[in-house]
């Protein structure tokens, strides 16, 4: 390690402790202030408002359906790109960064052109055999799935391609099939890593603002989920629940960084 | 024969591993696969494990055709180099592995461990992880996995090659004795030909995907059937046209041999108990040879004395490729 003397060691530490706060510590820290600074009724209010009650608890919905799904096909994604060759690989990984990169707005838009009941490429068509996607819930689980995609799939395949297939040959060889191999010996191998990338894709899934706008409609006791409603409160001028909910989707979110925290050290002694 | 394997042909590419190979390893013998790295010998374990697939030819195993079977219908032990051990299951978990796969009884199963950690020499171990032990610990530990399930055949890849030395002789000796006890059909890959010689009953050397020579080591070592396998079992220098051993020439200081070739001594080296002598032939070859400190004494050698070698008589000896290329 390269050293450097007291006082510039100092100074970098104020530099990154002082950015840090600016940026994020003190105006998250103001959202908690405002919305106890009449104790705790304006929070607990949130509970009883029926608009509000329905958004919290189709975020809630929304966010688990793109969690397990994601699960499904992060995992079965990242056993294909680190344990298959197969051609357009390399396309398959660039574009699960996609979302990482591309605006929500872009994902919301894309998502309307192809599924919207009017004038959507494949919308009409699903519209017709009875099934609502945009401006219901399959259309804002889709969204929601798109941009948390990469998260589960970048925290298992570099764990997957450390531990290597060793493992998985011995239980062939010891009489495993492929079932029993992944449950029995893959699954529990990158256990830390998908649990790691769960809780990422909550947090981020219970976040997401504007491509769930665009496909949901906005549609207030319907299709208005937390994020939006902190946005319809605050232009109506009722700050307070607005500070409120935001404070809960913070609280959620920290309390999901303290849990993997607390899992990071775990996981790097299995 | 317990394995057979005919017309065996693997390419990776432009690469051939393994060229029209034809072998057939014996019921309860410990075999070894001799070659240098890259020669195609784990390759050839790996299709007879059905870890790999080959791209032409067939593998049976006791009897039956196993070509087309996955690894874990074939009934195949197999003991990987770096061990491969399930790093979040106990000793005794790893062990159970697949005796519950195959939905044994439970107290069936803890008896089966039991008597196989005792085997290895682990049974104080067993409810350790696998990061807990030492590496040769961790390949026992392997070895009683793959035999749990009772296998026709025993397959080791490389088995001591991540080991330290010491431990390497060890594990080569116990796995000797095991073998003596346990009589299971065992098919070892490694590039050591100490080891292949110390170990095994019969060894196949395996050079550039093509098998050189089957026997056991002492046909291969007094017998080779070409000068790759006598230089890959030992030293070997050239005298007349011919490969042989350094400690097969017999030197005198007067020409009284018939057909002795005449040489000068241009280096001199003393090991220990040996000297190590390299002579420079009126042919032009440079052969050397090895003797014992007190025959050399004996002989009154010194550096630029001249001398007559003979190969020594039962000698082990095959044409040599370089000269009959060059001549």
């Amino acid at each position: 390690m390269v050293r450097v003397s007291a006082p510039v060691r100092w100074l970098l530490r104020l530099v990154a402790v002082g950015y840090v706060f600016l940026l994020v510590a003190w105006p998250v820290s103001l959202v908690a202030v405002r919305t106890f600074e009449h104790g705790t009724a304006d929070f607990l209010a949130i509970f009883t408002d029926p608009h509000t009650v329905a958004a919290l608890k189709l975020t809630v919905m929304v966010a688990a359906w793109a969690v397990v799904i994601n699960l499904v096909f992060g995992v079965t994604i990242s056993l294909l790109l680190v344990r298959y060759e197969f051609p357009g690989k390399r396309v398959l990984s660039a574009l699960i960064d996609l979302p990482l990169s591309v605006s929500p707005v872009v994902v919301g838009l894309a998502l309307l052109l192809v599924f919207s009941g009017r004038t959507g490429w494949l919308g009409p068509s699903i519209e017709e055999a009875g099934w609502q996607v945009i401006y219901d819930s399959p259309g804002m689980i889709m969204a929601t799935c798109f941009v948390a995609l990469p998260l589960i799939i970048r925290e298992v395949v570099p764990v997957l391609s450390e531990i290597g297939d060793d493992q998985e040959q011995a239980a062939r060889s010891l009489g495993a099939n492929g079932r029993q191999t992944f449950w029995r010996i893959t699954l529990p191998s990158i256990k830390w890593a998908v649990i790691y990338g769960v809780v990422l894709s909550l947090a981020r899934s219970l976040g997401e603002f504007g491509a769930v706008k665009i496909v949901s409609g906005n549609i207030t006791g319907r299709t208005q989920t937390a994020t939006l409603i902190v946005e319809a409160k605050y232009q109506n001028f009722e700050q307070t629940t607005a500070y409120s909910v935001a404070f809960l989707l913070a609280f959620i979110s920290i309390a999901c960084l303290v849990v993997v925290a607390f899992l990071r050290p775990s996981h790097q002694e299995a | 024969m317990s394995i057979d394997v005919t017309g065996l042909t693997k390419t990776y590419g432009d690469f051939v591993a393994l060229d029209d190979v034809n072998v057939s390893l014996p019921t309860g013998q410990l075999t070894a696969l001799l070659g240098p790295s890259g020669g195609g010998k784990s390759t050839l374990l790996r299709i007879i494990a059905g870890l790999d697939t080959a791209d032409t030819g067939t593998v049976s195993i006791e009897g039956m055709d196993a070509t087309r079977l996955p690894p874990q219908k074939r009934n195949v032990g197999f003991v990987f180099q770096h061990y491969a051990v399930f790093k979040h299951m106990t000793v005794a978990k790893n062990v159970a592995f697949g005796l519950e796969i195959r939905k044994r009884p439970k107290d069936e199963v803890a008896a089966r461990v039991d008597e196989l950690l005792k085997l290895v020499h682990l049974s104080q171990f067993a409810h350790r992880l696998p990061s807990q032990l030492s590496g040769g610990q961790r390949q026992r530990m392997a070895l009683a996995r793959a035999l749990a399930v009772e296998p026709t055949v025993l397959l080791l890849d490389e088995p001591f090659g991540a080991l330290d030395a010491k431990v390497r002789k060890e594990l080569r000796d116990w796995l000797r004795r095991l073998h003596d006890e346990v009589a299971v059909t065992t098919v070892f890959v490694t590039h050591d030909q100490e080891e292949a010689l110390e170990v095994a009953d019969e060894i196949v050397v395996i050079n550039e995907g093509r098998v050189e020579q089957v026997g056991s080591p002492d046909q291969l070592y007094d017998e080779p059937a070409n000068d790759f396998v006598m230089g890959f079992l030992g030293e070997v220098t050239t005298l007349g046209g011919l490969t042989l051993r350094p400690h097969d020439i017999e030197v005198a200081t007067s020409p009284y041999t018939a057909g002795a070739i005449e040489g000068s001594v241009h280096r001199m080296l003393r090991i220990g108990f040996e000297v190590r002598l390299s002579v420079l032939t009126v042919d032009g070859e440079d052969a050397s040879v090895v003797l014992t400190r007190t025959h050399a004494r004996s002989l009154g050698l010194v550096e630029g004395a001249t001398v007559w070698l003979t190969p020594a008589t039962g000698a082990a000896m095959v044409p040599s490729m370089q000269s009959s290329l060059a001549g």
